[in-house]
């Protein structure tokens, strides 16, 4: 077997088996009270660990390019209440021009 | 637990609140295609990649790791840390997904960053139609986007020239903003974003965000129940 068919079918089979760990374990019972708490909170940090790291990450190191100002962009119109979709054009837009311009 | 008081959303919602996105998804499912032919991983492996795996930034590291020669041993470890989030997400979700086990399963490997941001209500609550509309629209993207940039190669080019990649970023800004309601969500945005941006400079990719999801432990702060001012806590 190549080792490309090794890495498709390991990552495969664990990738699947994280994904179904915890609903296939707890799914439909409530956690128990003290969990729930601590689940609620971990919506806020993923989300804004992803923020963080999806702008301002690179090959082990943080980089400031031209996705910075795209996510000021998309700041300003939630700001505005603008829907999600007007947000993600105008951060993908602010971004590729500012690409575009400075090469 | 689940009484029906706000609007029910449905998977017409799903599938409209990850629609923009689909097409930032279908883009990077091209490139993902692309790269994985260059590091010589063929035709039929990548797209089963995208079927079976379907997490982009574990695809993405796990090729770029073949492509530079490393070893399969490297790959698979950069794949699983980048993809060990999604065991607290998947306890996360796991009281809303009330179904058979088929049902469970199908709707945990359908979870992924964006498909469970959109289904998130706040409050630890989740909505599996939302979960479910979001998750199919989001998987046929990639997929169809790995089965292209396999098939005709580089059609779109780098779609980093689109700005796609700065799409990722605002639409999980857009769906924070709504989570930060009381001081502790935002103590654990503010948390959950320092740890990983100390941590990507000196930890392999994956690292950070796990670490990340340690923020939430600062619920361990508050009384079991409601998360209110009435004093003496634990």
């Amino acid at each position: 077997m190549s080792d490309a068919w090794i890495v498709v079918l390991v990552v495969g089979v664990v990738t699947i088996a994280i994904k179904a760990l915890g609903p296939m374990l707890l799914g439909g019972k409530p956690l128990p009270e003290r969990v729930t708490g601590v689940v609620a909170l971990l919506a806020p940090a993923l989300l804004a660990a992803l923020v963080a790291v999806n702008t301002f990450g690179g090959d082990q190191e943080l980089v400031l390019d031209a996705r910075v100002p795209g996510l000021l962009a998309a700041a300003v119109a939630i700001k505005l209440k603008a829907p999600v979709l007007i947000v993600v054009v105008v951060a993908a837009v602010v971004t590729a021009g500012i690409r575009a311009v400075t090469g | 637990m689940s009484e029906p008081a706000r609007e029910e959303r449905s998977h017409r919602d799903g599938v409209r609140a990850v629609a923009p996105l689909a097409i930032a998804v279908v883009g990077f499912g091209v490139s993902y295609g692309v790269l994985a032919r260059a590091a010589g991983m063929g035709v039929l492996a990548p797209i089963v990649m995208s079927m079976t795996t379907f997490a982009g930034s574990a695809q993405f590291a796990a090729a770029s790791i073949l492509d530079v020669g490393g070893t399969v041993a490297a790959a698979i470890t950069a794949a699983v840390l980048l993809n060990a989030r999604y065991g607290p997400i998947g306890v996360s979700v796991a009281p809303w997904l009330t179904g058979s086990a088929w049902s469970r399963f199908l709707h945990a490997q359908l979870t992924v960053d964006e498909t469970w941001a959109v289904a998130a209500e706040g409050d630890g609550r989740f909505n599996p139609q939302v979960l479910l509309g979001a998750g199919v629209t989001l998987y046929a993207a990639w997929v169809a986007g790995t089965v292209l940039g396999v098939a005709f190669g580089d059609v779109i080019g780098d779609p980093s020239t689109w700005g796609l990649d700065a799409a990722f970023p605002a639409l999980f800004l857009a769906l924070l903003v709504p989570q930060l309601r009381d001081r502790r969500a935002k103590e654990a945005a503010i948390l959950g974003a320092g740890i990983a941006l100390v941590l990507t400079p000196f930890t392999p990719a994956g690292v950070p965000i796990i670490a990340a999801a340690g923020a939430c432990l600062l619920g361990l702060l508050d009384r079991p129940t409601a998360r209110t001012d009435e004093g003496s806590a634990t």
